[in-house]
């Protein structure tokens, strides 16, 4: 029976076909280092269904938001442990790739035909940073407050446009509620949306190109 | 892709599979089970109510009318402070018969209002009418107007609150 429903979705969807073109593709031997992409992932899906949960209980405003964590810290059941693992696993993520990065670097795999492969790494782990600086207001406490603080003032130093983009991202001239509101859509909206579209890309082409040979002494 | 082997031993790659199954599935319960607890949990949270609320003076209301007395009791949701109102008609039949109701419709929650035209509770959502006694006149209801117990101490009634 389950190999007759399986049957009738393979004939439609060419199930077989895609799992041995993304789970049975020939990879050359490597060595552990090479498991860090699969990590980030799995810490990136990790971000994005601990993240959906707590959306559920979080609100973005400065009158609650606080109170709101503190509710999912201590009233909700298991609250502790959802943001706990969206805490520890945001810092594990920026950690894994960095060092992927840096294993692509070093082992030369962002060579023809991968640079494409590089340049949507690379802005994904912009993107990461991204969620970690926008993630990190969120709690609204005073560590939030002034971390945010020093760092819209970073951007305000960007030359000619540093005013600019430090207005854009506070929402005016003060650290605001609308500051709070508008890091929350990034952080959970617009943010996370260039995350799919360039993780889709990313992944399309490690499965395309296939992964590269550690380079030999000679090489 | 498989190869197919005469061995009678588990096979290398079946012994992944199985592996990798098993700690899959501890791992998924392990994430899974919690998240149930976490969306569910404020449902599971009750705060009893028990308390006796005072209308004031027997003698202040009127003989033959039901009269409406309201007041707000508040509790805590989440990070909130919900106020709720209540509200109780007062029915004093004779000098001593009272009757106390709560002006909830026992269909769907709406607020009853008596009408003295009518000599009727009214029910603004649906339609329905109880009679001064609470009795189902017309309408949907599927019982009476609920009462609450009460107690005269002093000259003063006090009605006990309970449930959720």
């Amino acid at each position: 029976m389950a190999g007759k429903v399986f049957a009738w979705f393979d004939e439609r969807l060419g199930l077989e076909a895609f799992y041995s073109t993304v789970l049975d593709r020939k990879i050359p031997k490597v060595n552990w280092w090479f498991t860090l992409g699969s990590a980030s992932l799995f810490l990136c899906v990790i971000q994005a269904l601990t993240g959906v949960f707590l959306t559920m209980y979080y609100v973005p405003s400065p009158a609650v938001a606080y109170d709101s964590i503190q509710y999912i810290t201590k009233g909700v059941a298991f609250g502790w442990l959802v943001r706990g693992i969206h805490h520890w696993s945001a810092t594990l993520l920026v950690i894994t790739l960095f060092l992927h990065m840096l294993r692509t670097f070093f082992y030369g795999a962002y060579k023809f035909p991968r640079e494409m492969t590089w340049m949507t790494g690379v802005l994904l782990f912009l993107l990461t940073l991204g969620m970690g600086l926008t993630g990190y207001l969120l709690p609204w406490n005073q560590r939030s407050y002034w971390a945010t603080t020093v760092a819209t003032e970073i951007f305000g130093t960007v030359p000619f446009l540093g005013d600019f983009l430090f207005k854009v991202l506070r929402g005016g001239t003060d650290l605001s509620a609308l500051t709070l509101a508008r890091f929350f859509s990034a952080h959970i909206w617009i943010l996370p949306a260039g995350v799919v579209l360039l993780l889709g890309v990313h992944m399309v082409l490690i499965v395309k190109l296939g992964i590269s040979n550690i380079p030999g002494e000679d090489e | 892709m498989v190869k197919k082997t005469t061995s009678p031993n588990l096979s290398r790659r079946d012994f992944t599979k199985i592996v990798m199954t098993f700690l899959g599935s501890i791992m998924g319960a392990m994430v899974g089970l919690p998240i149930i607890g976490f969306i569910v949990s404020p449902a599971l949270k009750t705060q009893e109510l028990d308390d006796w609320i005072s209308l004031g003076a027997f003698d202040g209301y009127p003989i033959g009318t039901p009269t409406l007395f309201s007041f707000t009791r508040s509790k805590v949701n989440g990070w909130e402070r919900t106020t709720s109102s209540y509200g109780a008609y007062v029915l004093r039949k004779t000098e001593s018969e009272l009757k106390v109701y709560s002006n909830v419709c026992t269909h769907l929650s709406c607020r009853v209002k008596w009408d003295e035209d009518a000599h009727a509770f009214l029910c603004p959502c649906h339609d329905a009418r109880f009679d001064i006694n609470g009795a189902i006149l017309y309408g949907p209801p599927p019982r009476p107007m609920d009462r609450y117990e009460f107690k005269i101490e002093e000259g003063n009634i006090l009605i006990h609150l309970t449930g959720e």
